[in-house]
């Protein structure tokens, strides 16, 4: 049953995987064919088909496999991205954590006080609204001069996107156990940190996972947007920002780390996942 | 503080009223002048039609709210009193059962809070799942078991700490039939088996002249008690529910309901 499921999941992600391939090679078949032009007609399609603008899938592939140059040494670019995304997925980590204690810091301090609630939300919610590279320069000028290395200045801005999904989902999370069981805890004269602990923080687990794969997809963002703003020597938008300068040498190598930069969100989103079958599968939502 | 003549009595409303958003556009008076004793080990449902408060004054004994005016007394002690020590033991429509908790450590949660040792806990708890008959279930989850069975343990966590005093609030209405009747019979056997003392909210005539030894009829807007009805049919059982004397108490009962909605 278990095996099966993994199967399905492995074979849908194979077609897809397929699907996307043979859709950008079709397309780009077709506009060789057609000189970029909608078949039949002489309107010009959104995009050019050549080389530069869209690398064969096969040349992307193939790029992964050449060696690139990493300080003195030379190794292949996907062990070259894999280290790079290792520093990111450290700061994305920090960040994540951060964000995540702010979070729900925040959701249960507006939790216990409606005043904090009516005082803090739109705040919250303003500050999702200052685009991530203007906040950058000013969170890293602010970091040097508290001598923080620019690591946790990056997963500062990282955990700047990440918390504000947490903060309001756990929110309505902490606030979703019905009368029932609130008056349930009251009748048991439960002090309201109990009422936190045993009531309404495990009733906000449903609530929180959904929130928490966003944040964590958003935390390796962050952090991508963090270094490249920041100019870093290291780290995935180190590479993504080097490559895209060299972009009319070779297209493909921008391609190739965008797509490491897409795996490294995978990865974080089926870790969260993960943790989610971890917590919540245990409250017989599966029957065995 | 507490007084030796009520002692006796499990329960005491001396003139309680109860006014929802007092002095505001939406101001509603729930209750009015209830004057009520419950005898300690008395099974007694309150009953009435909707609107009529009796699920508010469920609350009032309970201490979930409090009265406007008048004063309830459990145990001798003031109603808030009580609920701090933990007097009384409650179970809702719907079950309230903690999904993400196993049968077991449901039951187990008023003792946690009470800071039972894990052993004391288990011994229990076992001891509560076999009261209520669920000895196979106890790890399973609350989704796991049918509505009759989710309130079965909701009984058993109510009684873990073997309170005096039951408070339910229409425990059985989201049950079909069969179950229900089958369910009226459980509880009979374990307030017999326990003593305990229920306050029991419904709105069903024959459920409430099955069980009770009293049957309170409120009347609505604002609730008031009609009359109190005496019910003595003995040792209940299935049979009982084709009683001659069973369908007159009922009939009286809903006689009496039906003055009341004439009222309203």
């Amino acid at each position: 049953m278990k095996g099966g499921r993994i199967l399905r999941v492995v074979v849908a992600t194979a077609i897809a995987l397929l699907l996307v391939v043979g859709i950008w090679e079709g397309y780009k078949w077709v506009g060789q064919q057609t000189g970029d032009y909608w078949p039949g007609t002489s309107i010009d399609l959104p995009a050019s088909t050549d080389d530069l603008t869209m690398p064969h899938a096969m040349d992307i592939a193939d790029e992964l496999f050449e060696e690139v140059r990493d300080g003195r040494a030379r190794l292949p670019l996907y062990l070259f991205l894999l280290k790079k995304g290792w520093f990111t997925l450290q700061e994305a980590a920090i960040g994540f954590t951060l964000g995540l204690t702010v979070g729900l810091g925040l959701a249960i301090l507006m939790l216990r006080w409606r005043v904090a609630e009516r005082g803090l939300l739109p705040w919250i919610n303003v500050s999702q609204t200052i685009p991530l590279i203007a906040l950058a320069p000013i969170v890293v000028t602010w970091g040097r001069q508290q001598d923080l290395p620019d690591m946790l200045s990056i997963s500062l801005i990282a955990a700047y996107l990440t918390f504000f999904p947490v903060a309001v989902s756990a929110l309505r999370g902490l606030q979703s156990p019905d009368s029932d069981h609130v008056e349930l805890m009251r009748s048991y004269a439960a002090p309201w940190w109990t009422v936190l602990v045993k009531l309404r923080l495990p009733a906000a687990r449903v609530y929180l996972f959904p929130a928490l794969k966003i944040a964590a997809t958003l935390s390796v963002v962050g952090s991508i947007v963090g270094e490249i703003s920041i100019g870093t020597k290291t780290g995935l938008g180190r590479a993504i920002l080097e490559y895209a300068q060299r972009y009319a040498v070779s297209p493909e190598r921008l391609y190739a780390s965008v797509i490491g930069a897409a795996v490294l969100g995978l990865l974080v989103f089926g870790l969260v996942s993960l943790a989610e079958w971890i917590v919540v599968r245990r409250t017989g939502e599966v029957t065995s | 503080m507490s007084n030796p003549v009520l002692a006796e009595k499990a329960v005491v409303i001396d003139g309680v009223a109860k006014v929802f958003n007092e002095g505001g556009d939406s101001e509603v008076a729930a209750l009015s002048g209830i004057d009520l004793t419950v005898e300690a080990g008395e099974f007694i449902s309150l009953i009435g039609p909707s609107g009529c408060g009796k699920s508010t004054l469920l609350r009032l004994v309970g201490d979930l709210l409090a009265p406007t005016t008048g004063e309830v007394t459990v145990f001798g002690k003031s109603a808030h009193e009580a609920r701090l020590d933990q007097d009384y033991g409650m179970v809702f429509q719907h079950s309230g059962l903690f999904d993400w908790r196993r049968v077991l450590a449901n039951i187990e949660l008023p003792l946690e809070l009470r800071g039972w040792s894990r052993d004391e806990r288990s011994a229990r708890s076992a001891e509560m799942l076999g009261l209520v008959r669920l000895e196979d279930f106890g790890g399973h989850y609350p989704r796991q078991l049918s509505g009759g069975m989710q309130q079965r343990v909701s009984i058993a966590r109510a009684l873990s700490f073997q309170p005096k005093l039951l408070l339910m609030d229409e425990p059985f209405g989201a049950l079909d039939e069969m179950t229900r009747e089958h369910m009226q019979l459980e509880l009979l056997r374990i307030w017999r088996e326990t003593q305990t003392t229920v306050v029991f909210v419904t709105h069903s005539v024959p459920e409430s002249a099955f069980l009770s030894n009293r049957v309170v009829v409120l009347s609505p807007r604002p609730g008031r008690i009609h009359s109190v009805v005496d019910v003595d049919l003995g040792d209940r059982s299935d049979d009982t529910r084709q009683d001659p004397a069973f369908f007159e108490k009922a009939t009286e009962i809903r006689e009496a309901l039906r003055a009341v909605e004439g009222d309203g």
